[in-house]
This record gives structure tokens, sequence and C-alpha cells, in this order.
């Protein structure tokens, strides 16, 4: 993953960052394409975004410690977990549930997630019979109140352009076989609803307290890649 | 647009490469660029969620393919802050303020972040707007190929489905994203079988339902 990833990175650079290469070293273009062959990326990148900081703060646009207080927010506040309360919660509360699979804003609203990127979600219960999956193929939209910021697979162009033609090819991906007779729901999120997976809770699980549940849940179960074991796993995911 | 970003059903994308333990942000970069993007006006007065997503369906296509997600927003920043003038290409080469320009004050500051980012911003309106369709009635996706900013895939264009169901009242991104105005209408889930989208190839069990616009829908 790393590795393709930097590589991805890479490309892009050439055509992005050079500007700033170009500046801090003052070489020519000779230099310019060899450093670009050569050195990793990301820093050209980095040091670009540093540049675009400073002159934003310099002209008093942007004020750093916001910044820092909305990277921490999304680094450690917003994430899974909280898509992970909502989920063991409708496990354990039946009433909770209806609320849940009715109107998913207010009831998701009442365990105190709300806010961008939720603001009107819809939650879709994946049984036996149906299984239900959500993609962006036109961008990347993604419920981030109950899941946070989205991982790179789910922005990425090879799980966009197939969930919706193939998704029993990306759930095999995933590790997830489905048997024939189950439906697969594709959910593309063209408007500005969002969706999250109410999963199947696992069998097993009957003397578990909701936190022991909402520990077995994972985000991709809640996008509907894989499916929710009563094993704990290895860690957030 | 008929752009590369339109991507549901294309082949040739590679394998899907799931991270184990995947941080939120893979370089500090990336968090800074979410940052600002979250916080800095970049289009001055005038902008919108639909116009921004039409920025991005504006990068050259290669380029698009190429880049990641936030290089992406990286660049539609900087577009975006040059265009209208915030900043220019110079200043964003140096990172040094030209002397002479103005200084602003920080719109958002740290202690407006907590509420910021629980704020709701919904699409949603309440203006007054028939549904021009009920839930159960068979519909068709309008065959329609506009130059600026839609939401209606290219996959279900011409496809006939199903409404699932009414979601209410939201603002047409088609409009909002020229600025032409909000259009309030309806949006519809609408399932289509795999086999309409896809052909025989498909599971005869599997669908995938789609938001749409009443202006993107005729009667089937």
């Amino acid at each position: 993953m790393e590795e393709s990833r930097r590589d991805f990175i890479k490309g892009t650079a050439a055509g992005a960052a050079g500007l700033v290469a170009q500046s801090r070293t003052g070489a020519g273009s000779d230099q310019h394409d060899h450093e670009h062959d050569h050195q990793a990326v990301p820093s050209d990148l980095a040091l670009r975004v540093k540049a675009l900081e400073s002159l934003l703060v310099e002209r008093g646009l942007v004020d750093r410690a916001a910044l820092d207080a909305i990277v921490d927010t999304y680094e450690t506040k917003i994430g899974p977990r909280n898509g992970t309360r909502v989920v063991a919660r409708a496990w354990v509360d039946p009433a909770y549930k209806k609320r849940l699979l009715t109107d998913a804003t207010a009831a998701i609203a009442e365990l105190g997630y709300s806010g961008g990127q939720g603001e009107d979600m819809v939650v879709l219960e994946n049984t036996p019979k149906v299984h239900n999956l959500i993609v962006c193929t036109l961008c990347s939209c993604y419920p981030w109140p109950v899941l946070g910021l989205p991982p790179v697979w789910y922005k990425s162009a090879p799980y966009r352009s197939r969930a919706v033609i193939d998704p029993r090819g990306v759930l095999r991906e995933f590790g997830l076989e489905l048997p024939q007779d189950t439906e697969i729901h594709v959910w593309d999120s063209t408007a500005e609803l969002r969706y999250m997976v109410l999963p199947e809770r696992p069998a097993g699980t009957e003397s578990m307290s909701e936190q022991e549940l909402a520990d077995l849940v994972t985000r991709d179960s809640m996008v509907g890649v894989a499916k929710v074991t009563a094993k704990k796993p290895g860690g957030a995911s | 647009m008929n752009g590369v970003h339109d991507m549901g059903g294309m082949h040739g994308m590679g394998p899907i490469r799931h991270e184990q333990h995947e941080p939120v942000f893979h370089e500090p970069w990336e968090g800074r660029v979410y940052a600002i993007t979250r916080v800095v006006r970049a289009g001055g007065g005038r902008q919108n969620l639909d116009n921004s997503r039409h920025l991005l369906e504006l990068l050259p296509p290669a380029e698009y393919l190429r880049m990641s997600y936030y290089e992406r927003w990286y660049a539609r920043l900087t577009n975006q802050l040059v265009a209208n003038g915030i900043v220019t290409r110079e200043e964003l080469d140096t990172g040094r303020a030209a002397g002479g320009s103005p200084k602003a004050e920080p719109r958002v500051t740290a202690a407006m972040v907590p509420d910021i980012v629980v704020r709701r911003n919904s699409a949603r309106r309440e203006a007054a707007s028939a549904p021009r369709f009920k839930v159960g009635q068979r519909v068709r996706a309008r065959n329609i190929n506009p130059t600026g900013h839609t939401r209606l895939p290219r996959y279900a264009r011409g496809k006939s489905g199903v409404i699932a169901r009414d979601h209410g009242v939201f603002v047409f991104p088609d409009t909002n994203a020229a600025f032409a105005g909000e259009k309030p209408q309806h949006v519809y889930s609408v399932r289509f079988a795999a086999r309409e989208l896809w052909g025989p190839d498909a599971s005869s069990r599997d669908c995938v339902h789609i938001d749409m616009w009443d202006d993107y829908l005729d009667r089937a």
C-alpha cells in the first residue's frame, strides 16, 4: 500500500510542486526534473502547503490554532467510534433501532453526533437477505459525524468505479463472499443524503454489554464491505 | 459534465488497496489542507458545496486521476484563492504576502471550531415543492449531458427504475453550482436493477439505489 501510494503521489508532483522546488533550490529545469525523478514527492507538497499556510496566516485569513483544532477534532474526536456506538445502541434497544431506521439524523443526534456531511442521514439495515453497500461514484461523500473522514480506498478510483458494477467482486476483495441469493443493494451517494449501514449483530453476543458490542463493530462493516464478527477485531479500523 | 470524476462502472482502475490501521491523515500537510479548506473563504463571498465539487471536476482529467484526494483539495483551494484575487501565484510560491497586500482578521478562531464541526448546513429546504413522483412509481433517468455540474451519473442516464423513497426537498446542484439559484425540488432514492444498468451478466438479485432530483426523471 505504502509503496504504491508513494508512486501515485510521485506522479503528481511533477506538475503540482515544481515552483516550490524551483524557488527552494534556485535550480534550472534540468535539475528540477532530476529532483522529481529521485526525491520523495510528499516533501514538495508538504513545502507548498507550508507556504500556503504561512501566507494565509500572514494575511490574517487563517488562525493556526483553528487549523490545529480542526485536525485534532478529526484525528481524535470524530471517527468511526461514533458510529460503533450508534450500532450497538440499535442492537440492544429495539425502540432506538426503529427511530434510527425511520429518522436516522434525529436518532444519531440523540447520541450527540451531528454536523458537516451528516446533516441528513439514512441508516440501512443489513439482514440475512439484504446486504447494503455504500459508495460515492462522483466524488467521495461519506458520513463524517459517525464515521469520520473516509479512508483512502473509499475515495479511490478502483472502489468508486467498481462498487456499482461489480459489488460482489469488490466484496470478495475485502474477503467477504456473499451467498448468491443474498440481495446486494448498492447506494450511490449522489445527493446530500449520507448513508451508514447497520450491520447484522453476530450470533453469540447475547450476553455482551452495549460497550462490548460497540467494540466489535468496525468502520468497514458500517460502509458495508465487511460483516461484524463476534471475535474482537485486532484494532479500530 | 462528462468528466473522469464520473467513474461509476469504469474498468481498469486496478485493485482496491485496503490499509490496516490507516491514519486519518497520512502526512501532516493533508490535515492542513483539509483544515484550511474548512475555514478559509477561498471563494470570497461566492461559494457553495456544489460549486466546490464542480471545481474538483474541472481539474484536467489526467491530473485528476493521478492526484491523491488531498492533492486535489490543494489544487482546488489554490485555484480558487488565485481566481478570486485573494492571493497571487507568486505569493503561493514564496509563502510570503506581497508588500502592501491587505491584512484581514481571521474569520475562524480555535474557539469557534467545536461549533463549526457540529454545525448543520443542510441542503434540505422547507420550500413547498410538490413531488412529481410517488414511491413505487416507475421512472426513467433523463439522457442529459450538461457541460456544467450535475449529479446524474452517466451510468444511469436513460435507464429505468422505481422510486424507493422520497427524501424531501433539497437544493438542486446543477443550478446551484453555477450560482444560478437553488431551485429546490424533491430528491428520491431510485432503485435500478443491476441488470437494467449492466445487462444480463449482472446478478438478478442486485440493485443500485441512486439519489435523483425531480429534474433528472421522467415517467417510464
